[in-house]
């Protein structure tokens, strides 16, 4: 029976790694200027955590291999030097990794959540409801104009709850739903929440945050590669929850402006 | 370490008479611990059939499951779930597992039966108090269910019940209503059961130890009981005033957790000045300890066992208490990891890691303790044993994605993706389930005097040990993949290709879910007609086994035992064997 456990352990430690090695499933492409960063720190992750699971359990079905089922009629022996490799391995090794992981890891965290973003970023503000992203431009005034929940209107489209009568700020501002940015710029998203939690997630960009009712939250990424990408809520927010996604589109700047000027032009 | 309490055998109560007292209203801490096992054993029939349907409907999401549209006509017309129906099974999973399986079972149960047992002492410090605990439970289960049948449906916002979802009423969706109201009252209510069920096990551990049992010389099980119920008294303690300021919002107007300016289902609210995210602290406050609420009974319950079936000491008792105790205040520091995206200061993100990852020590230790008392053992493959070797390897799989998780620069990928569903379901889910069979294998001989079917035993191990591993591993494949978990339907781009990996899952799960119900008929015809058990059938040497089997009324038939040994003297030469019982007179002598 040991042996048996052994072996099936065995094979589940083996083919359970054999597939994160080979990168079965895996991140999608990184199209963010930070990506590689989190990339770099979850391959570290990967490699010396990969090393202790594959050791522990290959150690347990070993034992289990060597000291089941015994009928030599010896006694039983304690592991060699009884329980302070134990202890030093955990402290010394493990203690090593959570340095190491800490202080990789914060700086990483720190370059995305915790550095202004550039001051000549795109400013975007994000509103969420139940179940869609709406996406808001300045407009050619460079100013948002200011909201007021109040005037939230869906039928009329009024998704920020703006003021556009007595607001000469709000008056060409550009909403619309799809997320759409120039290549290598940075952008700043403000995060609001019309109703209930949700979240930004987009696997490409290595980025995701709540947004949380009441507050506005920063966010600011530079996407590095063209193309269009699902932005997709993570954050539990009811029955549409599944279904709340919208796209983001990156495009090339030169694109990106005349498509601005177009929306503009709409106002 | 102090002094061996002494207290003689006064009398908490008379013998009970009549059929009610007995079995029913009774105040014996063993029926009790009974009660709250079977309680458990509904809940997780109950959790268990709604993750199948949970994962069919991931699987199949067009596919009628037979007879479900009669149950639930609102929920499954024709028998395909809808969005909020499925929202709402995956609410009521995770509340029935965590609060009344996780957290009923190892603790409560176990706990209530051989907690007493195990330090001598003839039953709970307050018999009353124990009984209410378990009748608040069954109360809290019973109004959680009741959501099922009143109102517009089971709460959907899962079993972290984010604010303001949960706090703004029905304008926030179906189940919303009165569900979302009868979740609050159902958890409120059990942490009422919990903090009287966390008081008399730490009385009973410090006042009510027999003659001899130092606290150096109580068993591993008991030590665990003891530390999850010091966890359980503060976190408890929070998440229950939590829940009323919940239900406050909710039905008295006020607004703890809602902000100003809300607009849903078109409707501005009639709310200012609260905070989501006040909510999430006081909720993992509590829900981060409760994770050790739930797996520390399965440390105890592993690190009691494996010597039995090692024939050797556990290697480093003294190691592995100082670990318990570790663990259990490191687990009051880390609950911000839960809440690294929350839109909390991103400052207070690295100050939440770092605790998280220092927890790996203890826990590497605790594992590698574990480990190193298999080497040099004569190991005897009995079902309870193997589950032991299962607990050991799942808790590592578990624990290890921890790592990746712990790291908010990662969290920023992997949060909110099945890569958390697989770290948990392994660590705290499969682990305490492990050491929920581990111990009920093992003590079923004590607690029914009948011996469980080894060879169904092992037929359950196995299926089950493999089954697991092919439902959670694969779920890191597809956070990784950037799967989003509490999606009713996959129907994003990037998603689709991820469905034939859900349906693997699928098939695995109502596999090993099948597995269960061997485990299921194996206790109950043990229960029923199985073969008597001896007094000590596994030759263990806690005082649990120095009774008959099942034990009298009072434990002990009038005489307390008198403690001479710690629970460790295995590999040694005794009377009866290579062993030595706790309360035997005899000295242990080298093997």
């Amino acid at each position: 029976m040991g042996k048996l456990f052994a072996v099936v352990l065995a094979i589940i430690t083996v083919v359970s790694t054999a597939i994160f090695v080979t990168h079965t499933w895996w991140l999608p492409v990184d199209i963010s200027a930070h990506g590689h960063a989190i990339d770099h720190q979850l391959a570290e992750t990967m490699l010396s955590s990969g090393v202790l699971f594959v050791l522990s359990q290959l150690a347990l079905a070993a034992f289990v291999w060597r000291f089941g089922d015994r009928r030599d009629g010896r006694a039983v022996t304690t592991f060699p030097g009884g329980v302070t490799p134990m202890v030093v391995f955990a402290v010394v090794l493990v203690g090593a990794e959570v340095l190491a992981l800490t202080f990789v890891g914060s700086k990483v965290w720190a370059g995305i959540y915790q550095t202004p973003p550039d001051p000549n970023s795109l400013q975007i503000d994000v509103q969420s409801e139940q179940f869609a992203f709406y996406f808001r431009y300045p407009g050619p005034d460079g100013k948002f104009g200011a909201t007021h929940p109040e005037l939230i209107n869906e039928a009329s489209e009024n998704y920020f709850g703006l003021d556009p009568k007595n607001d000469v700020s709000a008056r060409d501002d550009i909403v619309v739903p799809t997320l759409t940015i120039p290549v290598n710029r940075p952008v700043a998203l403000t995060l609001r929440a019309k109703d209930v939690g949700h979240a930004f997630y987009v696997p490409e960009l290595r980025i995701q945050q709540d947004f949380v009712p009441g507050l506005s939250i920063p966010l600011h990424f530079t996407a590095t590669q063209t193309g269009k990408y699902e932005i997709v809520c993570t954050q539990l927010c009811g029955l549409g929850h599944y279904n709340m996604r919208a796209y983001i589109e990156v495009l090339p700047a030169a694109q990106f402006e005349q498509w601005l000027k177009d929306k503009a032009a709409q106002q | 370490m102090s002094q061996p309490t002494t207290v003689a055998a006064a009398h908490h109560h008379a013998p009970p008479q009549g059929f009610l007292r007995k079995h029913v209203f009774s105040l014996d801490h063993k029926v009790i611990g009974k009660q709250y096992l079977d309680l458990a054993l509904v809940a997780v029939c109950t959790g268990m059939v709604l993750s199948w349907l949970m994962r069919f409907h991931l699987a199949w999401p067009e596919t009628p499951i037979p007879g479900l549209g009669t149950l639930s006509p609102s929920g499954a017309a024709g028998g395909v779930i809808t969005p909020e129906y499925y929202l709402a099974l995956m609410t009521m999973h995770g509340t029935i597992m965590v609060f009344f399986v996780l957290t009923t079972a190892p603790f409560a149960g176990f706990g209530n039966y051989f907690l007493p047992i195990q330090v001598g002492a003839e039953d709970m410090a307050f018999p009353r108090i124990n009984m209410t605990s378990f009748w608040v439970t069954l109360v809290a289960f019973l109004v959680l269910i009741s959501a099922f049948v009143v109102g517009d449906g089971p709460p959907l916002s899962g079993w972290t019940a984010y604010a303001p979802l949960s706090a703004v009423g029905k304008d926030a969706g179906p189940g919303q209503g009165v569900g979302q109201t009868l979740w609050a009252v159902s958890i409120t209510l059990f942490c009422v059961a919990q903090l009287l069920g966390a008081l008399n096990f730490i009385t009973t551990t410090l006042d009510l130890r027999t003659k001899g049992m130092s606290l150096a010389r109580m068993p591993y099980s008991t030590w665990a009981w003891f530390i999850t119920s010091v966890i359980g008294l503060i976190a408890f303690a929070v998440l229950m005033p939590a829940c009323i300021l919940l239900i406050l919002d909710r039905v008295a107007g006020t607004s703890f957790f809602i902000p100003a300016g809300l607009v849903i289902s078109d409707r501005l609210q009639p709310h200012a000045g609260g905070s989501p995210l006040l909510w999430q602290h006081l909720f993992w406050f509590f829900g981060h300890p409760e994770v050790y609420i739930a797996i520390l009974p399965g440390f105890g319950i592993i690190s009691h066992i494996l010597p039995v079936f090692a024939r050797k000491p556990l290697l480093g008792p003294r190691v592995l208490i100082a670990c318990l105790v570790s663990i259990a205040f490191l687990s009051y520091t880390v609950w911000g990891h839960h809440m690294f995206l929350s839109g909390m200061n991103p400052f207070s993100a690295t100050l939440f890691s770092v605790p998280t990852l220092i927890i790996t020590i203890p826990a590497t230790i605790v594992t590698l303790l574990w480990i190193g008392t298999i080497y040099g053992a004569k190991l005897r493959f009995t079902t309870p044993a193997l589950f032991c070797l299962g607990f050991v390897s799942v808790f590592v799989s578990g624990g290890i994605s921890g790592f990746f998780l712990a790291q908010p620069s990662i969290d920023t990928y992997l949060h909110g993706t099945y890569f958390v569903v697989g770290h948990f379901h392994f660590v705290m889910g499969v682990a305490a389930m492990f050491g929920i069979f581990a111990a009920t294998y093992f003590w079923a001989p004590k607690m029914f005097g009948r011996m469980m079917s080894e060879t169904l035993g092992k037929w359950h191990f196995w299926l089950t040990f493999i089954g697991v591993y092919c439902v959670f591993m694969p779920m890191h494949y597809l956070g990784l993949a950037g799967n989003v978990r509490r999606y009713s339907a996959f129907t994003d781009d990037y998603l689709k290709p991820l469905i034939p990996l859900h349906r693997f899952i699928t098939v695995a799960a109502l596999c090993t879910g099948a597995a269960q119900l061997i485990f299921l008929f194996n206790l109950i015809r043990t229960r029923l007609r199985g073969p008597k058990a001896p007094d000590n059938p596994w030759e263990a040497t806690s005082l649990e086994w120095s009774t008959t089997s099942p034990p009298p009324f009072d434990n002990f038939g009038g005489r307390p035992p008198v403690v001479q040994h710690g629970p460790n003297e295995y590999g040694t030469r005794g009377a009866a064997g290579d062993y030595v019982m706790q309360a035997s007179p005899q000295s242990a002598g080298p093997a």
